[in-house]
């Protein structure tokens, strides 16, 4: 690994703005914050995985990725950021790194004819350039070729160093983000600046959620100018320093390109959440109350909490028709990626029971409120080995699993019902409409027949257990 | 025969290959009690289970070495280690499959002479069958990865035959990458109705046929068996499906004595007439009846669909086996095969793809064809439907992977029955883009008559 991305982790690892950091001594902090991996026991992406997450929402520019095959060939097309505009994103672009590029070390000028090739044919406002690990390893300085192929061609090249071997996908969204913050943010003036003026850090748009929260902002005249990266165009992201405000959702995946923007032109931040009723309410108040602080009319405030009011009342009032049928379900929530606590609070609000939720990403503050809202930590959990959450679904200790993708095969197989609640989904959860979407969904899940129908004895094992039956009479006589 | 084309552009756009570790790991998934681990960065894994996930609807039991920077400078040998004990401790495997990756190959590793030292040293693993296949993701693609890992299997596991056994009416088949659960079902119902025994290596209808097992099982809950593969000496005859099993079916040959059989594909007539002639020489017995009407079905459906077929411009891209057979396949009914765009150029079979030309490259490649020239069907993974959207042009989607529909494991293109389905799936899609004609269609195609006439004459006059 070059000294320069050694430098690049070491400085993303000491976050001052991150509260488990600060809780470390110095010399827990200078380990940095990645978990060893075990090798046999690993789960998850790596750092290139993680930064593509962050950056490849990014609708208008080319992702390049520079490596053998498998790292663009086993993954493109994935996922499912929804864009307004431009589809080039969904496009997958590698080198596609051949024995002889490696041998003869032609990993350079392959990746620089690359470029030439993409701008040739697409004529993009940025190319993104993403390091792997076997270029990484015969040292193929992308930083060289994509400064190079910015000034040759005029369009601007973005190195992201992120070669997987160097950490996690959590990792992998702060490096995606220092290459933004480096390369990108702040190398446009905005053409129009109006005061009320935001970003959403770490919201990536995905199932187009995003579209059903922006126009809650543009009724109270709040304009979105970047939204980074689900649904943005290069040149809002290039231009967003001018704003009055850094709303960073997703807890702390762009936490680094918040604070320096802070730091370098006094951008305000603060982390929200748009998942859950009370967590979109709590949010907007913020907003404004910052807006307002920064010289916003104050009449923001009022007009916010009207906003808050009506929506708040429509949402539970299209809820409440699916109280009867949820009221008293047991649900197994475990999840990292949608904040736990404001999940927690909309399905009790409806009368279900959490039986158990998972904190493995939570900070302690998500901790804390969790503890508020069920009364007690003893329904927290760290991870469930899937063995055992199979046999927790099978005994019926859940009614219905909230997860990820990872697990959705752990509880099918054990005929429970199960819903999508992390990145792959195809359902928008977000704002005040995506909970009556989550709730409707629950819903549908739940009462589905197909449930009693594959719990049905199969033929044989009525006769087989008949069969036993009377085996057992003939024996008792 | 194709002229086979290599294109020298540097960026590869819309990838149609998926590499080769992944391909090793598909086929380690069709051995019972097994658990792929992939000898790479946690990435290399996690891409892998991802897609494989979503193209199956199964949990799948794949691990990484979990290569970090230390590892990268210091040697994979430590990680390699660590993570067969784990595996072994945790999930309890009859057989691990290792691959390796780009990253630990770019390294250039004697990674064969570190396992070989692990398995000295450590008596816990010697319950556990462990073999190695070098796939780095530079070489090949799913073809390639698949065979080398077979060949690693048979290699490892596969006694030399005694004398004193006695004679087993088995026959050793070796699917390819491409051969879903369904296809396999055929294959080995096939096979039975001839008296014979099938051993399939690899069998993923035993573990990747979508099932609800009862319990909760960490590794593959089917497959073939260790036992089984052991055994595989004792057959009478190996039956190769594609081009790339040509290797691991010469290596048991070579290892065992018993002679194989290589049969390009088992789509279409022709292919699958191959195959029970093969079976009928091999069993000496006569065609079962059921077979004899599956065979005069097939010959119905071929009627009947010819007319969807006849003339139409077909864009096909695939790995090298996958697109000679599916267009071996087309143009047997008529079809023109207008585009064909190969994965990799690591088959002698391209040549005999009936096309002008065979291009090695990616999607991109494809769909830039398909629009030259006016393709009425695309045919390649489920990659493909971005191309079929621009292009407005439908897609059959086949090969690896399919995650955007259900069922693909069921779906049988192998034999008599499997062709019959395929020329109604084809021409279903064909009958769906039908449409009612307006007087404009004959309009536009009069001034297209017109202007042939007018360029006619002016370049008479020339």
């Amino acid at each position: 690994m070059s000294e320069a991305l050694k430098a690049r982790i070491a400085d993303v690892f000491n976050e001052p703005s991150c509260d488990k950091n600060q809780a470390k001594d110095a010399t827990e902090r200078k380990k940095g914050c990645s978990k060893p991996l075990v090798p046999g026991a690993a789960a998850g992406g790596c750092a290139f995985d993680g930064a593509m997450i962050a950056l490849q929402p990014l609708t208008d520019v080319v992702h390049l990725v520079h490596g053998p095959l498998a790292c663009a060939g086993n993954g493109w097309d994935g996922r499912h950021s929804a864009s307004s505009g431009s589809r080039l994103f969904r496009t997958g672009f590698t080198t596609d790194m051949s024995e002889m590029d490696i041998v003869m070390g032609n990993g350079e000028k392959r990746l620089y004819r690359a470029i030439r090739e993409a701008i040739a044919r697409h004529n993009p406002p940025a190319v993104f350039v993403y390091a792997t690990c076997v270029p990484a390893i015969i040292g193929d300085d992308i930083d060289a070729v994509c400064k190079h192929a910015t000034e040759k061609l005029g369009t601007p090249c973005i190195p992201i160093n992120a070669p997987g071997f160097a950490g996690s996908k959590n990792l992998g969204n702060k490096l995606g983000g220092e290459a933004l913050f480096e390369h990108v943010i702040g190398t446009i003036e905005p053409e129009v600046v109006t005061g009320a003026d935001i970003n959403v850090l770490g919201e990536y748009n995905l199932s187009g959620e995003f579209w059903q929260v922006r126009p809650l902002l543009d009724r109270l005249g709040i304009r979105v100018h970047a939204c980074i990266t689900g649904d943005a165009k290069y040149r809002d992201v290039a231009s967003c320093h001018r704003v009055g405000l850094n709303m960073m959702v997703c807890s702390t995946a762009l936490i680094n390109v918040a604070r320096k923007m802070q730091e370098k032109y006094g951008v305000p931040y603060f982390e929200g959440s748009f998942y859950g009723i009370g967590d979109t309410s709590e949010s907007l108040r913020m907003i404004a109350r910052i807006l307002v602080r920064r010289g916003v009319d104050a009449s923001l405030i009022d007009r916010t909490e009207a906003l808050i009011a009506t929506e708040e009342a429509r949402a539970w009032a299209r809820i409440e028709p699916y109280r009867a049928a949820l009221q008293g379900k047991k649900v197994l929530l475990y999840t990292g990626g949608v904040k736990s606590w404001s999940i927690v609070a909309a399905l009790q609000e409806i009368g279900m029971e959490i039986v158990r939720t998972s904190v493995r990403k939570s900070t302690d503050e998500d901790k804390d409120r969790i503890k508020v809202l069920m009364g007690t930590d003893a329904h927290m959990v760290n991870t469930i080995p899937p063995r055992e959450m199979y046999a927790m679904l099978k005994r019926g200790d859940a009614d219905i699993m909230l997860s990820g993708g990872r697990s959705q095969f752990t509880a099918l197989k054990a005929k429970t019902p199960w819903l999508d609640i992390n990145q792959e989904r195809h359902v928008a959860y977000a704002g005040y409409d995506g909970m009556v979407t989550l709730v409707a969904e629950l819903h549908r899940s739940l009462t589905n027949p197909v449930w009693q129908e594959l719990r049905r004895p199969a033929p044989w094992e009525v006769t087989d257990r008949e069969a036993e039956r009377t085996a057992l009479l003939e024996s008792a006589c | 025969m194709a002229e086979i084309i290599h294109t020298r552009k540097s960026l590869t756009t819309n990838p149609l290959k998926c590499s080769a570790p992944l391909g090793a790991a598909l086929a380690y998934l069709g051995i019972a009690g097994s658990v792929p681990l992939l000898h790479g960065a946690q990435g290399c894994t996690s891409f892998a289970l991802v897609l494989t996930v979503r193209h199956a609807r199964e949990a799948i039991p794949l691990q990484t070495t979990a290569i970090d920077e230390v590892a990268t400078i210091m040697g994979g040998a430590e990680n390699l280690e660590e993570a067969l004990l784990n595996l072994t401790k945790r999930m309890k495997p009859r057989f691990i499959g290792v691959a390796t990756t780009a990253l630990v190959e770019t390294r250039g590793e004697d990674i064969a002479g570190d396992l070989k030292l692990i398995l000295e040293r450590r008596p816990e693993l010697k319950d556990v069958r462990i073999v190695l296949a070098k796939t780095p993701d530079f070489d090949g693609a799913l073809e390639d990865g698949w065979s080398k890992a077979v060949t690693a299997i048979i290699d490892s596991l596969v006694e030399p035959p005694v004398a004193a056994v006695p004679l087993y009416q088995q026959v050793n088949i070796l699917p390819g990458v491409h051969q879903t659960a369904a296809d396999i079902e055929w294959i080995v119902e096939t096979v039975e109705s001839f008296g014979l025994v099938p051993v399939v290596l690899p069998d993923i209808s035993g573990s990747l046929d979508g099932t609800v097992p009862g319990d909760y099982i960490p590794t593959t809950y089917g497959g073939t068996s260790v036992e089984a593969i052991a055994r595989m000496g004792r057959a009478l005859h190996t039956v190769a499906i594609g081009e790339h099993m040509r290797a691991p079916a010469e290596l048991l040959a070579a290892k065992t004595g018993v002679p194989c059989t290589v049969l390009p594909t088992l789509t279409g007539l022709g292919p699958s007439d191959e195959f029970v002639a093969l079976l009928t020489e091999i069993s000496g017995r006569p065609a079962p009846s059921r077979l004899r009407r599956q065979r005069s079905q097939l010959l119905d459906a071929m009627l009947d669909g010819h007319f969807y077929f006849g003339g139409k411009r077909v864009a096909i891209a695939a790995d090298p086996d996958l697109l000679t057979g599916l267009a071996g396949f087309f143009a047997s009914m008529g079809a023109d095969i207008v585009t064909a765009v190969a994965s990799t150029a690591n088959s002698p079979v391209l040549a005999d793809v009936p096309a002008a030309r065979v291009v090695v490259g990616d999607l991109q490649d494809m769909e830039d064809s398909a629009a030259a020239s006016d393709a009425e069907l695309l045919v390649t993974h489920c990659h493909g439907r971005q191309a079929s959207e621009r292009l407005g042009v439908p897609l059959l989607r086949i090969g690896y992977p399919v995650f955007d529909r259900l069922g693909h494991t069921h779906r049988c293109t192998a034999g008599y029955r499997g062709t019959r389905n395929l020329i109604f799936e084809v021409a279903n899609i064909v009958l769906g883009e039908l449409h009612e004609h307006t007087p404009d269609e004959f309009a536009h195609a009069k001034s297209i008559v017109e202007e042939t006439r007018h360029a006619g004459a002016t370049s008479a006059t020339c």
